[in-house]
């Protein structure tokens, strides 16, 4: 059997007696994308330095393919994208790309071929310090697709883009998964990756308190669906004591329901028929979800 | 593997074209040797001294000063700059070893003053020769106080290396580097005078002195390239000294190596240590 790309157990570690990281393990299999969510100062970043040898964690144990973190090993197959690279200024995008190809021992006539892939092929004989964010972010993950990596950990690769660079960029992170490597992203919002990874993790105060698909997070969390029923006049006292509910205004009131009692307490509301001017659903949104795991927010219902 | 050395070198040598850094320090170089060889010549005639040994034992001096300089500010931004921009952490996950990141660096730097001292004391040496004044002996002179200028400019890109890493921040590590270069080039000279001066005895002279300076790579290059142009008795100063001395002049040619090879080997030790 072969060793899984990255495997974490038991990991801890503590700045000034902080703990930044705490009992965090998981495995991610070849070709998985994962998401790695969490706040700012959650403890991402200190996981990526971590996986890539940087920082030695205080308990615990990490194996790339088998390997130890920093080894030649482990470092021939991660490829890596730091949070808010800034190449060097005076460099043009093609110079970067072959100075990391041959880093890494690859073809750099090859390497300079991806700047296509990333939708940078007209601005590679330019100076990075004409590019904009998003083209240093491009210019960033052509780099971490150099030489087909087994193992591609991106931190925080989507902050900066705009909508269609996005989606651009989740078509090359499908086709490097395809291709049996792990991609491994960190992001601080749900709405980013959205359903583009097969598996989600929240970090959440340095203690992963998810690590599940995005369907299951949804029916884990069991957030209700919230209702907003408008009276047709100043009704809001007589809705809600016919429907139950809460109260929000003189003409609004609002209700909770879960997904299986969603169809009757429609038919409930309309069945009040002229008192009643309009009604809102809203499906928890994925915000609300990733709220409920990592518990920025205090719990509701 | 040493094509990662190179890799690394050859990155710096580009950048050092491209933002200029390069043509900079050759100018600064060849303004101040012709404005030293032009004007500080002119009293070399009734001398009967050749005018190119002259204008090198100038050099030598000058090269004291600036060539520490350059280094210095090629040097401070190696490892701190690379911890700003975040560049270094990419560096770091590639598989390339931390002393070869910094080796490559340093031979890429070296190289950037080899051609600012070749270009910018070399328009100096063609003025010369070009006016009749040269010979090829002094030509010898001038590549011997180029290669002595480039081993004074490693150590002193190295005591940049070790700042660099040692503060991880671009502008303390140019701050220290400063104080430095005040320290070892102006400074020390000052307080090996001053405790000349006040030492009645001579034992200071004589035990200390000689060995203060073989420990400063700057006074110890002005020794070794005096001492090489016999030319002592033409700029008196410390240059003096150099007959007195209790060891031959190269001995101050391998301390300025040693120099270099402690610096340099500290900051790899600094290096290997930066989590980034």
């Amino acid at each position: 059997m072969t060793p899984a790309a990255l495997t974490l157990d038991g990991i801890t570690k503590t700045f000034d007696k902080r703990p930044a990281v705490n009992g965090v393990g998981f495995t991610l299999e070849a070709g998985e994308r994962i998401a790695l969510l969490g706040h700012n100062g959650a403890g991402k970043t200190t996981l990526f330095k971590m996986i890539l040898g940087f920082l030695q964690p205080d308990t615990g144990q990490i194996r790339i393919f088998g390997a130890e973190p920093g080894s030649a090993a482990a470092r021939n197959a991660i490829a890596y994208l730091p949070e808010a690279v800034a190449f060097h200024k005076s460099l043009t995008g093609e110079e970067v790309l072959r100075f990391y190809a041959r880093l890494k021992s690859e073809d750099p006539a090859a390497a300079v071929k991806l700047l296509e892939r990333v939708g940078l092929g007209e601005a590679g004989r330019r100076r990075v310090g004409g590019y904009s964010k998003g083209m240093r972010q491009r210019l960033g993950l052509a780099q971490a697709l150099i030489g087909n990596p087994r193992l591609v950990l991106l931190d925080e690769p989507t902050s900066g883009l705009d909508p269609i660079s996005r989606q651009n960029f989740y078509e090359i992170i499908d086709e490097v998964a395809a291709r049996g490597a792990t991609v491994l992203l960190s992001s601080h919002a749900l709405t980013e990756v959205e359903a583009k990874t097969d598996r989600i993790m929240i970090l959440s105060k340095g203690k992963l308190v998810a690590n599940d698909t995005l369907l299951s997070l949804r029916e884990a969390a069991g957030l209700p669906i919230r209702l907003k029923v408008q009276g047709a006049a100043d009704n809001a006292d007589e809705i809600a004591s016919r429907l139950g509910g809460k109260r929000i205004n003189c003409r609004s009131v609002e209700l909770l329901c879960t997904p299986s009692d969603k169809v009757s307490q429609l038919a409930a509301i309309t069945a009040l028929g002229p008192l009643i001017a309009d009604v809102d659903v809203s499906l928890p949104s994925l915000d609300d979800v990733y709220r409920h795991f990592s518990g920025v927010t205090a719990k509701e219902g | 593997m040493p094509t990662r050395i190179l890799t690394v070198a050859f990155q710096e040598f580009r950048i050092g074209l491209r933002n200029r850094w390069i043509m900079l320090a050759a100018l600064i170089l060849a303004a101040f040797s012709l404005a030293l060889a032009l004007l500080g010549s002119a009293p070399a005639g009734t001398l009967g001294v050749d005018r190119m040994t002259i204008t090198i034992a100038s050099l030598a001096t000058l090269s004291v000063y600036l060539v520490p300089l350059i280094a210095l500010l090629l040097a401070f931004d190696a490892v701190a700059g690379e911890i700003d921009r975040g560049t270094l952490l990419l560096v770091f996950s590639c598989p390339i070893s931390r002393a070869e990141f910094l080796l490559g660096k340093a031979l890429g730097h070296v190289c950037v003053l080899a051609l600012a001292l070749l270009f910018g004391y070399g328009v100096t040496a063609g003025l010369l020769i070009a006016s009749g004044a040269g010979t090829f002996a002094g030509l010898a002179d001038f590549a011997r106080l180029i290669a002595s200028s480039v081993l004074l400019g490693f150590a002193f890109l190295a005591v940049g290396y070790t700042l660099s890493s040692l503060t991880r921040q671009s502008s303390t590590a140019a701050a220290l580097s400063i104080g430095v270069w005040l320290v070892l080039v102006v400074l020390y000279d000052l307080a090996l005078l001053g405790a000349l001066v006040a030492d009645s005895s001579g034992t200071f002279a004589a035990k200390v002195f000689p060995f203060a300076i073989l420990a400063n790579p700057a006074d110890a290059f002005r020794l070794f390239n005096l001492a090489a142009l016999n030319a002592s008795d033409l700029v008196g100063g410390m240059a003096g000294v150099g007959e007195t001395l209790p060891f031959p002049p190269v001995a101050a040619l391998a301390s300025i190596f040693a120099f270099a090879a402690l610096a340099m080997s500290l900051a790899i030790v600094l290096v290997r240590r930066i989590a980034p």
